[in-house]
């Protein structure tokens, strides 16, 4: 995102074939083993010798001047080598690039990383330590004197935007207004998008429903907190072992921060503990490699998960007003929204994701989208799975889902008559080429699920979710070994082991051998060209499309080297099944040659087999999914139990459907976790109070059902597989479809997530009189 | 800082080593003992990633001493197949998909055994129960009870 798309990108149109490989299962997932024996090297696995540990020092405040820094008495404990504060990173200007799904300003990345003039969250770092052993780092950090001036703190969106709130930064004048504001605020941007005459298609509605809502802040939740081990050689090289899901734009990160050449920084990711977004930034690698230089030697540094709550993720809590009018027959007329999104300390919300999926699931004449990135004295926000769209969609649905009754129309049933197809045009741009949300919606009305009766306090709800699939930068390399097996190196991280299985499966699909002949390794920077992160759906989507461009240029190297044997034209060749043949009965009587066959040849023939791709992949097909829940509510504690939850999505094709099934499981217990848990909380003076898993309690095996998935499949028109991108639309139903169900069991709507059991109790309390009454 | 004298068995072999009055058994195992498999979430007892067996008790290696370990048994990840032989569970978990990311695994499979030698036919509902101290963020559990059930039913040779 962020930039438009290349003129000189790649697509390969979707090529319908029969398929022996791709669609079902390898012989061999080749991450798991050593993940099931403990042999598997995450980032904090790796130990360096000589290696000293680093410490970050904290702010307490949410929100302060920094009036000084002393690190004298720290310098002198015996043990520490190396103190870092804000003096030891040039100052950089404003810059933007891409990180993930969002965007950054590489002025605000250094002031995150290390505070400079200002402390604007808790947890914000002031300072970090290298020595030789833990305690003694963390006995260094209580050794630093840091002197504040505290000031107003302001955590809340709405209160944020207010004239009156404690302004975050002097020189924040909200962008996308004219006149630009004499003030500034704590309103970075202020964005709108239209289609057609919204106030026109109200004026047509005969139902017209306007409701606002409020979602908490959560977080990735990764069980693998952030670790980096960074070691600057005397050459002036910096080498990073680093938990992250782009490796490359690390690189780059690390490079521009520290003033370095790109070509001196090396960064390899080690098997990832999780992400979802949340290692889609640095923080602790450039406070290594600095560490590192000064202490010249190797420094590991791992977080806390408390340091993991308070200064990493999360995602924007929101606050959203959603207006959406339909006629008597079921068609919507018009559609508003006002996305009030927090971006915490700095700007850069998801707001800009948000306002591309807030409606993308209708056909829709008349759309008008309003937006607000507003910081306050949060961790900066970071993407979160679909970032910016589970909160959105819990508007929009919501009120689909109160249209639809009003109108006395079955919430799937009103969908289909609204439902976004090809051809339909979005409110930010482009038309919706083939798309299968229409599939979704017909194959959920065919699940089991449905005839399940409910019981007394039980409710069932539906909702729908949009998201895209990035394309960007990437790079792959294949060589035939001597042996006529494949090694593909690729450039995403495989963030949760299906990429590795996914790409042997294409690969093995491609050259007509079996998966097990095929190895997929992960890169270092080192090895190839620059590969964009994974992100927004994109590693198994774009990372095949390099993926099939190197085999595809292996393979013409094979046709040369039968060419040469046979002494034929190169184009009189073909690669078939897994073996160059002659192109017809007038070339020669040729006996075919099998990929290991060719390998022998190779050499005679010219050299070693290897194709390469290095690309920028476009207009990737988007992915769409129908969510089913049924829920019980005890009208005694406020507790709302998932009793069985459906997800219907379109995966284009899945390359491996066990394991795409259970990113839907994983998706859907994230989002099933916000709707009913997850929230960040603060104390008055802007701290957080429950940063830890006891406190932020994620879903449990206990608390949930079996969660049922579903694949269709309507192919990418724009991957020569048509996979599309998997991983994140189904976190975006399920607040949405469980406030549906709420209001199916209890006959009281909820808007403000979490829907933990005080809420509930407030508001079946806030009803009961009038229930009562009547 | 006192340093103390360990004498203990760690997955059937003897070890012993020195750490530091304040050094948890997961702090021993990863930093002292490189026996990396026992992994860090939290470092409070609420995730399980550091799950091991303890003279045949589950517990978080973050929330035991290294310093009491002395004449104990220790079982971690790293002993939990037989040479080259994956122990069921594990070969389950790969088969079921019952890891995605992997870094609660260690901890899950550790779990899973302790089940397995309490209750060796455990039920959807006290497998979800046993195992809702370890937390994965991935999966969504599906598949871990899944695996569980399977590896469970070979064991039982059902």
């Amino acid at each position: 995102m962020g930039r438009p798309p290349s003129p000189f990108g790649t697509m390969i149109k979707y090529e319908p074939k029969a398929l022996h490989v791709i669609g079902g299962k390898p012989t061999d997932r080749p991450d798991a083993i050593d993940k099931v024996t403990g042999r598997a090297r995450y980032a904090a696995d790796i130990n360096l010798p000589g290696q000293l540990f680093g410490k970050v020092l904290r702010s307490p405040h949410a929100h302060a001047n920094i009036l000084s820094i002393d690190v004298s008495a720290a310098e002198k404990l015996p043990g520490v080598k190396a103190v870092v504060t804000r003096d030891d990173f040039p100052d950089m200007e404003v810059e933007y690039a891409a990180s993930g799904e969002l965007m950054i300003n590489f002025k605000d990345v250094t002031r995150n990383m290390m505070a400079r003039e200002k402390v604007l969250y808790d947890g914000h770092p002031v300072a970090a330590v290298a020595a030789t052993s833990e305690a003694i780092a963390k006995k260094a950090l209580k050794l630093i004197k840091v002197e504040y001036e505290v000031l107003p703190h302001v955590i809340n969106v709405v209160e944020a935007m207010q004239p009156g709130a404690p302004v975050l930064h002097d020189d924040m004048f909200t962008r996308g207004v004219e006149p630009k504001p004499e003030k500034p605020s704590n309103v970075a941007l202020r964005m709108t998008s239209k289609l057609g005459d919204v106030e026109a298609g109200f004026k047509k509605a005969d139902v017209i429903i306007e409701r606002e809502y409020n979602t908490a802040a959560t977080h990735q939740g990764y069980i693998e907190p952030h670790a980096s081990v960074a070691h600057y050689t005397d050459g002036g090289v910096a080498e990073v072992w680093t938990a992250t899901q782009g490796h490359f734009v690390f690189r780059a990160q690390i490079a521009k921060l520290l003033k370095m050449d790109i070509s001196k920084v090396k960064v390899t990711p080690c098997e990832l503990g999780g992400g979802f977004g949340g290692k889609n930034n640095v923080y602790l690698e450039p406070l290594a490699v600095k560490l590192s230089q000064k202490s010249r030697r190797p420094v590991k540094m791992v977080m806390t998960r408390d340091e993991v709550f308070r200064a990493s993720g999360p995602t924007s809590g929101t606050n959203v007003k959603v207006k959406m009018g339909a006629t008597k027959d079921g068609k919507i007329t018009a559609a508003f929204a006002e996305m009030n999104y927090q971006a915490g300390a700095f700007a850069g919300s998801s707001l800009g994701l948000a306002a591309i999926t807030v409606f993308t699931r209708y056909d829709l004449e008349n759309v008008l989208v309003v937006g607000h990135d507003v910081v306050c004295n949060r961790p900066k926000v970071a993407a979160y799975r679909a970032p910016g769209a589970p909160m959105i969609a819990f508007g929009v649905e919501g009120v689909v889902d109160e249209l639809a009754e009003a109108l006395k129309i079955d919430p799937i049933e009103f969908r289909l008559r609204n439902a976004a197809k090809e051809g339909t045009q979005t409110h930010f741009g482009p038309k919706l080429a083939r798309i299968g949300y229409i599939e979704t919606l017909e194959r959920a009305k065919q699940l089991d699920h449905l005839k399940i009766p409910l019981g007394p306090n039980q409710g069932r709800g539906v909702a729908t979710g949009f998201w895209f699939t990035l394309g960007m930068e990437t790079s792959a390399t294949i060589n035939i070994n001597e042996d006529g097996t494949a090694s593909v190196i690729f450039g995403t991280v495989d963030v949760t082991g299906g990429m590795r299985s996914a790409f042997s499966m294409i690969v093995a699909e491609e050259l007509g051998i079996t998966a097990d002949k095929v190895r997929a390794i992960p890169s270092d920077t080192s090895v190839l060209g620059f590969n964009f992160m994974t992100a927004g759906s994109r590693g198994t989507t774009a990372g095949s499309m390099a993926v099939v461009k190197a085999t595809r240029n292996a393979i013409a190297r094979m046709c040369e080297i039968a060419a040469r044997k046979w002494g034929v034209d190169q184009d009189q060749v073909v690669f078939e099944n897994g073996h160059c043949r002659p192109a017809g009965s007038n070339v020669g009587d040729f006996e075919p040659l099998s990929v290991p066959a060719l390998a022998k040849e190779a050499s005679y023939y010219g050299g070693t087999i290897a194709g390469h791709a290095e690309i920028n992949v476009v207009n990737q097909g988007p992915g769409f999914g129908t969510h089913v829940v049924d829920v019980e509510v005890d009208r005694q504690t406020g507790a709302v139990k998932v009793l069985r939850y459906s997800i219907v999505q379109d995966a284009g094709k899945a390359v491996f459907p066990d394991f795409v099934k259970g990113q839907w499981h994983g998706a859907a217990a994230q989002g099933i976790g916000m709707a009913l848990n997850e929230e960040y909380l603060y104390n008055d003076k802007g701290q957080m109070i429950n940063a830890g898993f006891l406190d932020y309690r994620i879903p449990v095996a206990s608390d949930l059902p079996y969660l049922h998935a579903e694949i269709v499949e309507v192919p990418n028109p724009n991957h020569p597989y048509g996979v599309r991108g998997v991983g994140e639309v189904p976190i975006i139903p399920p607040i949405a479809a469980i406030a549906n169900a709420i209001y199916d069991a209890t006959g009281v709507r909820v808007y403000e997530q979490p829907f933990s059991p005080p809420r509930i109790l407030a508001a079946l309390d806030a009803v009961a009189p009038k229930m009562a009454a009547e | 800082m006192a340093r103390h004298h360990v004498n203990c068995t760690i997955n059937g072999d003897h070890v012993d080593y020195l750490c530091d009055t304040s050094q948890s058994l997961l702090d021993v195992l990863r930093d002292e003992l490189e026996l990396t498999g026992t992994k860090e979430g939290c470092a409070t007892g609420d995730c399980g990633a550091c799950s091991v067996i303890v003279d045949g008790v589950l517990v978080c290696s973050c929330l035991a001493m290294g310093a009491e370990m002395n004449g104990k048994s220790i079982e971690t990840v790293e002993g939990m197949a037989s040479g080259n032989e994956l122990h069921p569970l594990q070969r389950h978990f790969i088969d079921k998909i019952a890891l995605q990311c992997g870094i609660c695994t260690p901890g899950l499979l550790m779990a899973s055994r302790k089940l397995l030698e309490r209750n060796p036919d455990p039920s959807e509902e006290e497998i979800r129960f046993w195992l809702a101290g370890n937390l994965c963020r991935c999966t969504g559990y599906n598949n871990i009870v899944d695996a569980v059930k399977a590896a469970a039913a070979e064991m039982r040779g059902a």
